[in-house]
């Protein structure tokens, strides 16, 4: 029934340029890259090739992409990777008798992916100690703060550059900075901005970068991390020789191949997809500024990714919104969905300051390569009927309403 | 192939939305077989399953041993999605669990510590199923809304009133738990399970081969999968912070004789013989529970027994209010047979129930609903 889709940040469909360059490696070219025949070779150098591409995309070199299954692996792999090469031994064994203050600690935001935030909680119950940045109400940290929060036990800050339901850009560059002089190391989940907004892994001075293949038009199941050469970074998983030992696991050749081809695309067309996007988004926010009352964007004053805009309509309730346009062919999104599929308050709208009501009355759309003029005027047509649907049986928009005549 | 061109046709705002019903889905047969026979009516359908209640939220209540059926589980919303699927519809799952534990689980716990005995489903159904989700039905652009409740509903084209029934099944009447139901909320909801039996509806759900056609039915209250209230009422008492050590009081006779002990007013209801923790020489059964002393009062079976009682939240359902005495059948609660009373209004909220012969354990708490045969004419608590 969806027509048109505004859920981009969601997943993108998987480019056809993408879908070709992979499909030979399912059956034709199937064999094993860490073969040492010619077919495994032939696996081999379409890997090889990827990760020449991947590396591209974000300013690194070859030898420092990894392949992992996705976004939350790599930032699995980065955040446990660090902490595990720091500490030989269990870490309550050695900090629960002595002051908790000597235990590793690692900075990171309010606002981050769940693969962050529930890592370091799970770190946390290990004896870690974690330092959680508030933000600013456009969801942006402030550097000053990285810097206040710095411990001599401070052993990394992981903090994500564009975030995912409001699109914020975080100023990773000074964060960067403060980072390399305290010597500490930088891992940045840049999932939501690989693809959409140039990234140079030495202008941002990170030492560690996520990104995920179904974000960027490549499939779902594929991701790679950036290593920066001489981190010291223990392996998460254990197996096989493959990706130098980090990774071990047959590689996805197939996939690989796929988010090798999308990062060239990516890197090809971002300046014209970021310039077409953004056209489109900001035609969005104006049109729904102009034909719905009492309507603010979400960190609309920060840099932002150019696709994503994050819209509070007062005194609607959002899931009724989201299923409301559903039903008419709109696809978008609020908050995070739990795992049966129900919305839950999310973290991110409370973290910018927004009042319960408020973060359950803010729907992200998020625009892609595809998004095309008619379904923006689509989007513009049946938003402003379906907020007027809501608010004319919403009982508190009734109130808000008159307390503002 | 240009993504660009698939776009090209729009659907129409009319073309999704004229009489859409939504069904209120639990995963379970009933309310998915209502979506077959809303869908062989021809009828534009979409399914909600409410996310009401976090079982994760009391830990200590997940005990090892057999798995039990449980409220909101990831199993029934599954079993809903596949229903949608199977029959080919529009489903979600929305989160009513703030409003189910302010308008259905806290005041349950609430009523159990004050000494009462609650009945959560008619909470659920007039303060959640018929009022948010009803909301939330009409914000989406439906018309109606369908549940899976055993009762039928019939417009009176005398009175304009829209009349409450009780089920053609009697075995699976559900009207007892419908009593608060306004006629804003009656008048845009329909019970397509009221003309059936329950083997009527399994076969419908097998001939239709529902994937939910041979699920057991779950009895016990949704929340409470064991059927424990007092643990659960220990364990929801706890996790806020409410400690229940102070609840411990006396056991008295009528005449006020302290014969034991007990610690909470929440482990009692009225007519309850077992379990009241200490010998007695003869059979003594819980007459009434006196919160602001924190006694149980017990004595015989027959003490039990009375013929008047006050209702409160009266709410008149197919008829408006009698302006004076009216004769009806009154049931007390969801196992009593209606029986021949008088109902004296005293004003628009209050009732006094007079029966016409004496009932055992009328329970404050529980619902009193008044019937004229088949016809739901009111309800109120029991004070």
């Amino acid at each position: 029934m969806n027509s048109v889709y505004l859920d981009y940040n969601a997943t993108t469909p998987v480019e056809p340029q993408v879908l070709d360059a992979m499909l030979p490696y399912f059956s034709a070219d199937f064999a094993n890259a860490s073969s040492i025949h010619t077919p495994g070779q032939r696996a081999r150098s379409a890997v090889e090739t990827a990760r020449e591409q991947v590396a591209a995309l974000i300013g690194a070199r070859p030898q420092e992409v990894v392949f992992t299954s996705g976004g939350t692996e790599s930032d699995n792999n980065a955040i446990f990777g660090v902490l595990n090469s720091h500490v030989t031994q269990p870490i309550l064994a050695v900090h629960s008798s002595s002051a908790k203050a000597t235990a590793p600690h690692i900075i990171t935001t309010t606002i981050e992916h769940e693969a962050v935030l529930n890592t370091c909680q799970a770190l946390e119950k290990q004896g870690v100690s974690v330092t959680y940045l508030p933000v600013d109400r456009e969801g942006l940290v402030d550097p000053e703060s990285v810097r206040q929060a710095i411990r001599p036990e401070t052993i990394l800050i992981t903090m994500m550059h564009a975030n995912n339901e409001l699109g914020t850009v975080q100023p990773l560059e000074e964060i960067g900075c403060i980072a390399r002089k305290h010597k500490i190391y930088f891992h940045t989940d840049a999932v939501q901005s690989a693809g959409k907004i140039p990234i140079d892994v030495n202008a941002l001075n990170v030492d560690l970068l996520s990104l995920s293949g179904h974000k960027l038009y490549a499939p779902k199941g594929v991701g790679a991390l950036y290593v920066r050469s001489g981190t010291r970074l223990r392996q998460l998983l254990y197996g096989g020789h493959h990706q130098r030992g980090f990774r071990p696991g047959t590689e996805n050749v197939a996939g690989i191949v796929g988010l090798g081809k999308a990062a060239e695309l990516a890197r090809n067309s971002l300046a014209s997809d970021a310039q077409q996007v953004s056209t489109l988004r900001d035609k969005l926010e104006c049109g729904l500024a102009e034909r719905v009352q009492q309507v603010h964007v979400n960190g609309g004053s920060a840099p932002r990714t150019p696709n994503t805009t994050n819209v509070m309509f007062a005194g609607i309730e959002g899931e009724a919104l989201v299923i409301a346009l559903d039903l008419k062919g709109l696809a978008c999104s609020i908050g995070a969905a739990c795992s049966s599929g129900a919305v839950e308050p999310s973290h991110v709208m409370t973290a910018i300051g927004l009042s319960q009501e408020e973060a359950k009355s803010s729907l992200r759309f998020s625009l892609g390569r595809h998004t095309t003029e008619s379904e923006i005027a689509f989007a513009l047509e049946v938003i402003p009927a379906a907020v007027a649907q809501l608010r004319a049986l919403s009982p508190t928009y009734r109130k808000e309403a008159a307390s503002h005549v | 192939m240009n993504a660009a061109t698939e776009f090209d046709t729009l659907p129409t705002r009319e073309e999704t939305q004229r009489g859409l019903v939504v069904i209120a889905m639990s995963g379970g047969v009933d309310s998915s077989t209502v979506a077959a026979v809303l869908l062989e009516q021809g009828r534009p359908v979409v399914g909600l399953t409410m996310q009401l209640w976090n079982q994760r939220r009391l830990p200590e209540l997940q005990r090892d041993g057999p798995k039990q059926h449980r409220c909101c589980s990831l199993d029934d919303v599954y079993d809903a999605k596949r229903v949608a699927q199977h029959l080919n519809f529009p489903h979600y799952v929305v989160n009513f669990e703030e409003q189910f534990e302010q308008r259905v689980v806290r005041p349950f716990v609430d009523q159990y510590l004050a000494g009462r005995t609650p009945i959560a489903c008619t909470n659920c159904n007039t303060d959640v199923k018929f009022e948010p989700l009803l909301r939330m039905a009409r914000q989406i652009g439906a018309e109606r809304l369908a549940t899976g409740h055993y009762a039928r509903i019939r417009k009176n084209e005398q009175t304009g009133r829209c009349e409450l029934l009780r089920a053609r099944d009697e075995s699976k009447d559900q009207s007892y738990f419908l009593w608060g139901l306004s006629q804003d909320q009656l008048s845009s909801s329909e019970f397509p399970l009221g003309e059936l039996t329950k083997e009527e509806v399994r076969a419908l759900a097998r001939r239709t081969n529902l994937p939910v056609a041979e699920k057991p039915e779950s009895m016990e209250l949704c929340f409470v999968p064991t059927g424990n209230y007092v643990q659960f009422i220990q364990a929801y008492s706890k996790d806020g912070g409410i400690s229940l050590s102070q609840a411990e009081g006396e056991i008295v006779t009528e005449d006020g004789t302290v014969v034991g002990h007990h610690n909470g007013v929440h482990n009692f209801t009225i007519g309850q013989r077992k379990g009241l923790g200490f010998a007695a020489g003869k059979a003594l059964y819980v007459l009434s529970i006196d919160p602001e002393n924190n006694r149980v009062v017990v004595g015989d079976n027959d003490s039990l027994r009375t013929t008047s009682f006050e209702v409160t939240a009266v709410n008149w359902v197919s008829i408006e209010q009698p302006s004076g005495p009216l004769r009806a059948t009154v049931k007390i609660r969801h196992k009593h047979e209606p029986t021949a009373a008088t109902v004296h209004p005293v004003d628009s909220t209050t009732a006094r129930i007079v029966f016409d012969a004496p009932q055992r354990a009328i329970t404050p708490g529980q619902g009193a609903v008044f019937y004229d045969g088949d016809r739901v004419l009111g309800g109120a608590w029991i004070r």
